[in-house]
């Protein structure tokens, strides 16, 4: 039923793939999410919906192979189906002209990034977009952001491309070193990355958005398993969320409650549990 | 064969339900009663009096002739026993495992009155065991078709219910349902050792082979609303979307890696089959040392689920008495001897964690029972400086579900109560004309026989709905 289209390698162990969901294509808006399931043994993890296409019925998924799930997922063809696809969860982005805004993506988090510009963008937003990644090779959707952003500004740890620094070095620098201003900030990707950029805006006094991956289990407010601390209350972040704003994160709470299962991932190798008939 | 006198009823003992012994079962998760035997059932269905005036049926929720199907057991007519059943409910082999029968029926049973009442429950769920191993069993009748589609929200108890009522009708029904799994509760909520999933599977198949259409991955309030689908050419929408929202105590600690929503717990493990991990892909986390919070069927699921991991100690910490425990008499027992450790009077005040973010205990007041609050039961009240911290390795907060929000919030013009249920009327009608709703996302979180009954209900009342609208 949700058949994979097409599947493409973007990057090291970094797949786009265009999986066929109509329902979810036909409504889904910016900054929202899909919950899958590859196989009838796999878990429940949620996937911000890169792009869509309503005419074709079709979803742009963006994957990082990091664990047995994403593996069993970038493992599967053109062809092939995935077992389970629902959405689409979350709060759409909360698009407005705010005037200009930086979006800020570091790693994989570019993905998720890519809607939320190109939605900023289409409602008359300027756009600067700064991707961020340990080193060259890590960059990704740099021609993808591009094409959706006034301007783009790379970074990486190790400056074998672009700027030398993190992303939030790199936005200090802009503001403070360029005299660039901002009406809004926003921010995804790895959690202390999301966390030291919003420590700069927080002091730059900038209005950061940013969205949370915490461990889900059904994406649609059942469990609470996905439960952050925004201001000191709780939230969802299937239901509440997936955005919140950022100077009002606990992200200290939220990466101890990623690793939550850290301690079980070596009973998932690969291989061991892989699908039948898959050579490496 | 003679008929007995009632002297000789009278004589007849309550039959006990062979069970699987506590030590065995507690290695696994397969069903605890293991069923009457035909013999048994006989014999228990002889202590039946065929009162005159049958008081066990006014304490059903769907009036089922209980002195009628019992009398078909007697005359060892099982098949008649089950399609007796049949013409009241639409889940016999689930209500019979999972109704509280010691408050509806059994309670008003005249045998109660000088000894044990009837068991009623145990014959229910014979006579529908024996309709599901008759696979020659024939389809309900369908009426001819009106041309006509319903929608249904949820594929939980009372969306089944409403979904068979109307196919019966001769209506087109799709169900929508937000997991990837149709059953519900049935499903994600209810364990295997007390609820077979292959019990659910085969009703479900049998509302497939009726015509239902049965649509997974479907989140009505996302995928689609309730308005798209009455513009999309279905004549009325059923809500079933039940009470799956969990409710959290807010409490310091409570964002600590150990401490789950029972709705969370039993997802993962029933719905996930993280019991079977990493066979099953989802993990759960269970320690040595487990506290349930709450003193209801899913406080005593979760409890009961844990005990199958094998910890060294499950406690049920509940802030009345036994007496107040909401949770079904059986699974009380069947707790008890698995060796779940019962602690009343006693509520978490705060959860407890280490400097790795798991936590480590609970922080508890004692309790004393005051005034009676608005559910009629006494308010616990703490006793000042009776702190203690019990200490465990796992926490689970069983205290109730509300209705989730999505199906209320993206419905315009549904009426919704205090607590996020739907308003509607006892057939079911809510203040959207077309729109009806059944189940826990009107009465709050109840029982699988009331959301069949209101599915019922709300089948019939659709039915006239549709009808009156062509008539014009």
């Amino acid at each position: 039923m949700y058949t994979i289209l097409d599947k493409q390698l973007i990057g090291p162990k970094v797949y786009r793939l265009r999986i066929r969901a109509p329902e979810i294509a036909r409504v889904r808006r910016a900054g929202q999410f899909v919950a899958l399931r590859v196989t009838k043994e796999g878990e429940r993890f949620p996937l911000t919906i890169v792009d869509s296409d309503p005419a074709e019925g079709s979803l742009t998924l963006i994957v990082q192979e990091v664990g047995l799930s994403t593996q069993n997922l970038c493992q599967k063809n053109a062809g092939e189906e995935i077992s389970d696809v629902a959405g689409p969860l979350g709060h759409p982005t909360d698009i407005e002209k705010f005037g200009n805004c930086v979006c800020v993506g570091g790693g994989i988090g570019v993905a998720p990034m890519y809607p939320i510009a190109k939605a900023l963008r289409q409602a008359g937003n300027k756009v600067t977009t700064i991707i961020g990644a340990r080193t060259k090779d890590l960059i990704i959707l740099e021609k993808e952001m591009r094409a959706v952003s006034d301007d783009v500004v790379l970074a990486t740890d190790d400056g074998s491309l672009g700027m030398k620094g993190f992303v939030s070095d790199v936005l200090k620098h802009l503001v403070t070193g360029e005299g660039r201003h901002f009406d809004l900030a926003a921010a995804i990707g790895p959690v202390p990355m999301m966390r030291a950029v919003c420590n700069v805006t927080k002091e730059l006094g900038i209005r950061t958005i940013v969205s949370l991956n915490p461990i889900m289990v059904d994406g649609t407010g059942m469990c609470g398993g996905c439960r952050v601390l925004i201001g000191g209350q709780t939230k969802f972040a299937c239901v509440d969320g997936p955005e919140f704003d950022g100077h009002q994160v606990d992200f200290a709470a939220l990466m101890s409650r990623l690793r939550m299962y850290d301690h079980l991932k070596a009973q998932c190798v690969s291989g061991a549990f892989a699908p039948a008939a898959k050579s490496t | 064969m003679p008929q007995l006198t009632p002297a000789e009823r009278l004589k007849i003992p309550r039959q006990p339900m062979p069970e699987q012994p506590a030590a065995q079962r507690i290695r696994g998760f397969t069903e605890v009663a293991l069923g009457f035997t035909p013999e048994l059932a006989v014999l228990e269905a002889n202590r039946c009096l065929g009162c005159k005036k049958p008081k066990c049926m006014e304490g059903c929720p769907v009036q089922i002739d209980i002195p009628g199907f019992v009398k078909l057991i007697q005359e060892n007519d099982f098949k008649g026993a089950a399609r007796k059943l049949r013409e009241f409910s639409d889940l016999p082999a689930v209500c019979g495992r999972v109704c509280p029968q010691e408050e509806q029926c059994e309670q008003f049973c005249s045998l109660g009155k000088k000894g044990q009442p009837l068991a009623i429950g145990r014959l229910e769920r014979f006579a529908a065991d024996c309709e599901r191993a008759d696979t020659q069993r024939a389809l309900p009748a369908l009426a001819p078709k009106k041309g006509k589609k319903v929608a249904i929200v949820g594929s939980g108890p009372a969306g089944l219910t409403a979904a068979g009522e109307l196919l019966k009708r001769g209506y087109e029904v799709t169900i929508f349902e937000a997991l990837h799994e149709p059953g519900g509760v049935l499903v994600y909520g209810i364990p295997e050792f007390r609820l077979p999933k292959e019990i659910v599977r085969y009703e479900i198949d049998i509302l497939r082979r009726m015509g239902a259409e049965i649509k997974t991955n479907m989140i009505v309030g996302r995928t689609f609303t309730v308005d798209e689908l009455l513009n999309n050419g279905y004549s009325a929408v059923f809500i079933g979307a039940g009470a799956g929202l969990p409710i959290l105590l807010n409490l310091p600690g409570e964002h600590l890696n150990g401490v789950y929503s029972a709705n969370e717990f039993l997802l993962r493990m029933n719905l996930m089959h993280a019991f079977e991990f990493p066979k099953y892909h989802t993990p759960v986390f269970c320690g040595k040392r487990v506290a349930v919070f709450g003193g209801g069927n899913v406080a005593m699921d979760a409890a009961r689920v844990a005990l199958r991991m094998k910890p060294d100690k499950v406690y049920i910490a509940y802030r009345r008495t036994a007496a107040e425990m909401p949770a079904r008499a059986e699974e009380v027992e069947h707790g008890k001897e698995e060796g779940i450790e019962f602690m009343f009077l006693i509520a978490p005040t705060k959860i407890l964690g280490d400097e790795k973010g798991w936590v480590k205990g609970v922080e508890c007041l004692k309790m004393e029972l005051g005034e009676p609050d608005a559910s009629g039961r006494r308010r616990p009240v703490p006793i000042p400086h009776s702190e203690f911290v019990l200490d465990v390795d796992t926490v689970v907060i069983a205290i109730g579900n509300t209705p989730n929000p999505i199906v209320p919030n993206t419905t315009k013009g549904l009426k919704v109560g205090k607590h996020g249920t739907i308003e509607a009327d006892a057939k079911g009608a809510t203040s959207r004309p077309g729109v009806f709703a059944g189940g826990d996302i009107v009465t709050g979180a109840a029982t699988v026989i009331l959301a069949m009954g209101a599915g019922k209900k709300a089948a019939q009342a659709i039915d006239e709905y549709i009808q009156a609208k062509e008539s014009h």
